[in-house]
């Protein structure tokens, strides 16, 4: 029993040290060579301090290892890194954990969902980790704890009924002693909402629905019984301020997608971006980008915060590029609206009242006929994560420029100037490319967060689903539905350098240290490459 | 009684059933005939473990009552009527007491006229024994050691006793424990969780996920894993963890 003995002992002093606190994930630059949530950070700047990796000798990138996933579904997730181990998600619902150095594997944790529906996929985003614990969403609308040492299951809370069309694929969002989910499911009919779970246990402490039910403030703004599965779904990464104790989501569009008929009214809160608080879930301000939207014009993009001054004076804010073709400045304590123009080419709004709701064309809906409506239902943007970096005080996007649809009464939107395979919510494999120059295509755009506008632009040639990583090594990564992993100058754009991976890009790039050595990460077709500089 | 045991059973399955089965007047063979019979007749209904059908489970020999050998072998060949466990009117009697005595080697311990208490057995689990400190049940415990939480469904009662009493004579091959010194010195030793010619990675005895090239280490291989034999307990002891362990069937909190 001695060696027993030893080994608690042993056990007890390990469990003392949990591996990543609430502190480390609100104050990442404490474990730079660590990516510790979604976005690396609670204001999603998907900003990376390492700066080995430079405009200078970026040129010299070379493949370290890949990791094939067993899956068939697009690979959306952003991996964690926690001292040395990336964890990542195969889709639907596997968790794996890898030497982050050499991508040999530690153990899979394999999740077999219930048969359950999804609009787009069965895809996952990633994960969210506190203490030991890791902790996943499912397809089949469950949230999962496990064990980030031995890939065990800790605990496994229904989060909402997959027969009733329920579906979960965001990262979980940590706050101190809660873990945040919310539903997908909004094109399905679903009524939407977000809950806080106990970390310990995955008991569910509060629920926000997206849609007020009837009797409480914006049930008015759906006719007849239309909220009951007026969809709003949650289904993209959250953010988080410590200074007001808030919350951020964006929610996604109203049900039905295409057709405004049985629901009448603004459709509150659908399209918006919500602040709750942390602890209560009590709704403290909301902002609606799209009243009754017709478009589908989910807006689940990842909510970026930054510290901006702001005609002359320090503004806290949030940068939205949205779905709509709109990008926005919000005050992002009181919701005020600051700034919004179009990024793209937009023609169903011509500018906005003093509250900052935009003011429709008239006409700009879905008709009998057909009404060409800019930009497409799959956005200027859909949810690829942006980035801000601190140092050149750039708001960096990967979007969609000059796409459109024709919209017509009843029916789901037909596409204009792109081809119906290019807009399938992005794929795995490589397809052939036929646009015409003067037809939609991607770009990765730097914006001036104080005007929005475009400070230089690097254009995909084909539309994309991936994000974007900002290092301090002045770089911005980003890849393409061609399966190309840029490296760009960010104060110029310029590239500097490129890989071909093979499979689309439909994730966010990340960056971790490990040993030393600056890692930049893609997930790319049914894989996950990682990049470094050749050792010396 | 103090069991003070240098137990040889189990380090090969016929040993271990040649031991065991003595006392039922069988010999091994009759038992590994009976497993074929059993998988060829029964298993269809009753399930490869048989712990199919609701109230029984013969692994760990839990019937509707407490059968002796003679009525179960009657059971076997004319069914019991009114239910779906229909006769075997071709099988011989020679076959059916195959199939009993294979089935009383499935719940077989070493001795089994003590009948052990799950609740005695869930104290000693979380106590004395300090299970907890590598096993996990349920979300609680270490992940060092085999996971437990639906063990009851993946084990006879016959296993159980001997991973309490001989944990070392069968290890599971994702279970296996392995030990590395590195060129600096430093000795680490855990569960192996996989390697390749260039690397290992392993689980070390204070849960941390740990990788090595084995170009940095001067030496690397398996090991005995920590589980000690319980060679301090009870009798009754050992049988009380064990109806514990065949009680845990895969109830998560």
């Amino acid at each position: 029993m001695k060696r027993a003995l030893i080994l608690f002992l042993g056990l007890l002093a390990a469990a003392a040290q949990a591996q990543v606190s609430f502190d480390d994930i609100l104050n990442p630059q404490t474990r730079p060579g660590d990516w510790l949530s979604y976005s690396r950070s609670l204001d999603n700047q998907r900003h990376s301090p390492l700066n080995q990796v430079t405009t200078q000798n970026v040129g010299k990138l070379e493949l370290q290892w890949v990791w094939q996933a067993r899956s068939l579904e697009k690979f959306e997730a952003t991996p964690l890194v926690v001292d040395g181990v990336l964890y990542t998600v195969q889709a639907p619902n596997d968790v794996v954990a890898l030497d982050a150095a050499t991508g040999r594997i530690f153990w899979t944790y394999h999740h077999e969902p219930d048969p359950a529906r999804t609009c787009c996929g069965r895809v996952n985003r990633g994960l969210a980790i506190l203490g030991n614990t890791l902790f996943m969403g499912t397809v089949d609308a469950h949230l999962l704890a496990i064990d980030a040492r031995s890939g065990q299951l800790l605990w496994n809370t229904e989060v909402a009924d997959a027969d009733a069309l329920y579906s979960i694929t965001m990262p979980p969002l940590v706050v101190k002693d809660k873990v945040y989910i919310g539903t997908a499911g909004g094109d399905l009919g679903i009524r939407g909402y977000v809950a806080a779970f106990d970390v310990n246990t995955g008991k569910e402490l509060w629920r926000f629905y997206t849609i007020p039910a009837p009797g409480e403030p914006g049930n008015e703004t759906w006719s007849g019984d239309s909220w009951k599965t007026g969809g709003a779904a949650i289904w993209n990464a959250g953010a988080y301020d410590p200074a007001v104790n808030l919350i951020y989501f964006g929610t996604g569009n109203p049900a039905p997608d295409w057709d405004g008929r049985t629901r009448l009214g603004d459709n509150l809160y659908s399209d918006s971006v919500i602040a709750l608080d942390a602890d209560t879930g009590e709704l403290k301000w909301y902002y609606q980008f799209t009243p009754h939207d017709e478009m589908d014009y989910d807006s689940t993009q990842v909510p970026l915060l930054a510290d901006l001054q702001w005609q002359g004076e320090p503004r806290k804010v949030m940068l939205w590029a949205n779905r709509n073709g709109l990008m926005y400045v919000l005050d992002r304590h009181t919701g005020e609206f600051l700034m919004g123009k179009p990024y793209v080419e937009v023609n169903w709004m011509d500018g906005f009242d003093e509250k900052g709701r935009p003011q429709r064309v008239p006409g700009m809906v879905p008709s009998k006929e057909g009404t060409l409506i800019r930009p497409h239902v799959h956005g200027a943007i859909n949810w690829a994560p942006p980035a801000y970096s601190p140092a050149t005080g750039l708001y960096y996007v990967a979007h969609w420029e000059h796409s459109g649809i024709i919209a017509i009464e009843g029916q789901f939107p037909q596409p204009v100037g792109i081809n119906t395979r290019q807009t399938s919510m992005g794929d795995v494999a490589l397809e052939p490319f036929f646009n015409n120059d003067d037809e939609a295509y991607g770009v990765i755009r730097a914006y001036e967060p104080s005007t929005l506008e475009p400070v230089w632009e690097f254009n995909l040639g084909n539309i994309t689903w991936g994000g974007v990583l900002s290092t301090a090594g002045g770089l911005v990564f980003g890849g393409g539905k061609d399966g190309y992993f840029v490296a760009l100058d960010a104060k110029s754009g310029e590239l500097l350098w490129k890989a071909a991976l093979g499979g689309q890009v439909n994730a966010g790039p990340m960056s971790y240290e490990v040993e030393g050595r600056q890692y930049i990460a893609i997930a790319a077709g049914s894989a996950l490459f990682t990049f470094a500089l050749p050792q010396e | 009684m103090t069991r003070s045991r240098t137990w040889p059973l189990g380090v090969a399955l016929f040993a271990a059933l040649s031991s065991t089965v003595s006392a039922q007047h069988e010999t091994a063979y009759d038992v590994i005939d009976g497993r074929q019979a059993y998988q060829a007749v029964c298993a269809n209904c009753h399930g490869p473990d048989g712990d199919l059908v609701n109230g029984v489970d013969l692994g760990h020999g839990s019937f509707r009552q407490p059968y002796s050998d003679e009525q179960l072998v009657e059971i076997i060949l004319r069914g019991i009527p009114n239910t779906p466990m229909p006769p075997n009117p071709t099988m011989s009697e020679e076959q059916a007491q195959q199939i009993v005595a294979y089935l009383r080697s499935l719940a077989l311990t070493e001795n089994d006229s003590l009948v052990g208490d799950p609740e005695r057995g869930r104290a000693l689990f979380a106590g004395k024994g300090e299970c907890f400190s590598c096993h996990r049940v349920a979300g609680q415990g270490s992940g060092l050691g085999p996971e437990l939480t639906r063990i009851g469904t993946q084990r006879t009662s016959a296993e159980l006793e001997e991973a309490l009493l001989d944990p070392e004579a069968r290890v599971l091959p994702n279970q296996r424990f392995y030990s590395v010194v590195t060129k600096d010195g430093e000795r680490v030793t855990g569960r192996l969780l996989n390697h390749d010619a260039f690397t290992v990675q392993m689980l070390d005895t204070n849960e941390k996920l740990r990788s090595f090239a084995k170009s940095a280490l001067r030496e690397h291989g398996f090991t005995a894993s920590g589980m000690p034999a319980l060679t301090n307990f009870e009798a009754q002891e050992i049988a009380d963890l064990v109806a514990y362990l065949a009680s845990l069937r895969g109830t998560t909190p």
